[in-house]
């Protein structure tokens, strides 16, 4: 009996699985334009920064960044942009979903820090901010109507940019970092999640400023356990040795900012990967 | 100790990452090669780029894994764009290739050839593609299979990548060999299905995969053995590989050269390593010498 002895000499490799944990979704909340969260009644054990791969039965199953965490709840947030984000645009309370990890490294907790979200990437950072004591947040959007989480953060600092000046500060939330890195030399830290060459930006800033910056990165994946080798970045397995990568490495990462696969392996330019998803 | 001669390809070791596990770009190939493997082998490409299929595409269940991941892959002409040469690489490197015809096979195989890798893998049994008549269970498509890519392949040798998901692995391999094949990978994934018991639904986009991992071995070393028996040609044993005794026992069944996938998802990379370093500590332990003087001896 081989796989009897195999789960003898090494129970905790067999034995283990990673099935997805179905739940019933307990609230959907609209963010801002096309930004959705879903929340789901459950623990769920997870560090800031990391991500679940979340099914719809029936559907598709794709990674989500966890938003928020408290003991009883947690969920996710999402921009409607493709065929699954609209399948989940159709999610109500009730409904059932299916959930596996949190896979993923974390954010280092260092303080005192800048944490920068763009778009929808806020919901990456949001339990990080909830984990820091201090941060100043830079809140990045196109306009006004795009603005999630402006008043989630409770006594937290927060710097709100638009594009088109709508709300906030006019301008790029790299302008926004300048200025804060200015008023702040003893910034220990700049984390980021946000579209990939607006985190290309922001790396640039941090080393001018010489400045430490961790920033979570996206690439399609189909396994969220390093076996696909689809969100390869270089040679690092985005799923496990990310997704999230610190100023040393991400210096020297040649795809950070230029390339990603698409889901059929082909690796294309960042604008042609952002477009086929949004297709 | 473990180096090993596949085809007259010279390898350090006879671990080789199998295909269909992040050997998608140059930089996993490398990566791989730095976590010790003898060799890698790429995700299978066809004539035309592929996105596979629905996701959910992989489930670890409990003794190993389904997969439906649909032979998703870039195709043989950005392949070519993308690789450049396969020549050049920090480790060995086998191209897989299949196709929805028996013709592809030729076609690709002259393409893949031109990249110059140390060996071509001839995927013939994928478990969840969707073919009229599946080519693994099909004697005569096999052979036809291997003739045609031999002939196109020029010096490079093909292997033959048979499916324990037959009634006789044994005139299959025979067909294979009589083609042209010069060595056979025995085995791809067996079919397999999980339900949700929540939801009733396959956990699968694409309902029916292919188990692999541990709960494969018992039927890849099975099959190994039974091939050892009916072909003169050398066999990379795969499926279920996890550390250095499922290799060693992978090569008593007669096998030249161990592939290792799914055991990547229980110890990372650094898997091939770890498997090098168990085989020789198990060597040592048995003071067997060199491979060859425990290969093929459960047939004794």
């Amino acid at each position: 009996m081989i796989l009897e002895e195999l789960l003898m000499s090494e129970p905790e490799l067999c034995a283990r699985n990673e099935l997805p944990k179905i739940y019933a979704v307990s609230r959907v909340v609209q963010e801002a334009k096309n930004i959705r969260s879903i929340f789901f009644k459950g623990k769920l054990d997870c560090k800031p920064g990391q991500f679940v791969m979340v099914w719809l039965p029936g559907v598709e199953e794709k990674p989500m960044a966890v938003s928020e965490v408290t003991k009883t709840e947690f969920g996710f947030a999402y921009h409607t942009v493709g065929k699954f984000t609209k399948a989940l645009d159709k999610v109500k309370k009730g409904d059932k979903v299916g959930v596996r990890g949190p896979y993923g490294n974390s954010f280092s907790l260092v303080e005192p820090a800048v944490v920068i979200g763009g778009g929808v990437g806020m919901s990456s950072v949001s339990t990080l901010i909830d984990a820091l004591k201090k941060p100043i947040i830079i809140n990045g959007a196109r306009d006004k109507e795009h603005v999630m989480y402006q008043n989630r953060f409770k006594g937290k600092k927060m710097i709100i940019t638009t594009d088109d000046g709508s709300l906030g500060k006019k301008g790029f939330t790299t302008d926004a970092l300048r200025g804060v890195l200015k008023e702040n030399p003893k910034t220990k830290k700049v984390y980021t999640c946000g579209p990939e060459i607006m985190m290309k930006k922001i790396l640039e800033t941090c080393n001018a400023y010489k400045v430490d910056c961790e920033a979570s990165l996206e690439r399609y994946m189909k396994c969220g356990y390093g076996i696909c080798g689809n969100c390869m970045v270089d040679d690092k397995i985005l799923c496990i040795d990310g997704p999230i990568f610190s100023s040393k490495l991400l210096n020297t990462l040649k795809d950070f900012g230029n390339a990603a696969r698409l889901k059929t392996g082909r690796k294309v330019s960042l604008k042609e990967y952002y477009s086929w998803k949004s297709g | 100790m473990l180096q090993t001669t596949l085809c007259g390809i010279k390898l350090k070791n006879p671990t080789i990452l199998a295909s269909g596990i992040l050997g998608i770009s140059k930089e996993s190939v490398d990566r791989i090669g730095k976590s010790g493997a003898g060799a890698v082998t790429l995700k299978s490409i066809c004539h035309e780029e592929r996105t596979g299929h629905p996701g959910p595409n992989m489930m670890v269940i409990e003794g190993g894994m389904l997969n439906a991941v649909g032979l998703p892959g870039q195709g043989i002409k950005n392949a070519i764009a993308d690789f450049g040469r396969l020549d050049n690489l920090s480790v060995p490197v086998i191209g897989s290739i299949f196709g929805y015809k028996i013709e592809h096979f030729g076609t690709v195989a002259k393409q893949m050839a031109s990249l110059k890798p140390a060996m071509i893998e001839l995927d013939i049994s994928c478990p969840h593609m969707d073919y009229d008549k599946p080519f693994y269970a099909d004697a005569d498509a096999i052979r036809e299979i291997c003739a045609l890519a031999k002939k196109n392949a020029g010096k490079i040798p093909i292997s033959a990548k048979l499916s324990p998901n037959v009634y006789n692995i044994k005139e299959l391999a025979q067909a294979a060999e009589k083609g042209g094949a010069d060595c056979i990978t025995a085995i791809n994934a067996a079919s397999g299905m999980k339900i949700d018991l929540e939801t009733g639904k396959s956990l699968l986009g694409h309902k029916t995969g292919g188990l692999t991992g541990p709960a494969l071995k018992p039927i890849a070393v099975r099959c190994v053995y039974e091939v050892y028996d009916a072909v003169d040609i050398p066999i990379i044993g795969t499926g279920g590989v996890t550390d250095g005794k499922d290799a060693i026992e992978m090569i008593m069944a007669g096998s030249t050269a161990v592939g290792v996938g799914t055991a990547c998802y229980y110890h990372g990379p650094a898997v091939f390593a770890k498997i090098c370093k168990e085989m020789e500590q198990w060597m040592k332990d048995h003071k067997v010498r060199k491979l060859d003087d425990i290969r093929g001896v459960a047939h004794e």
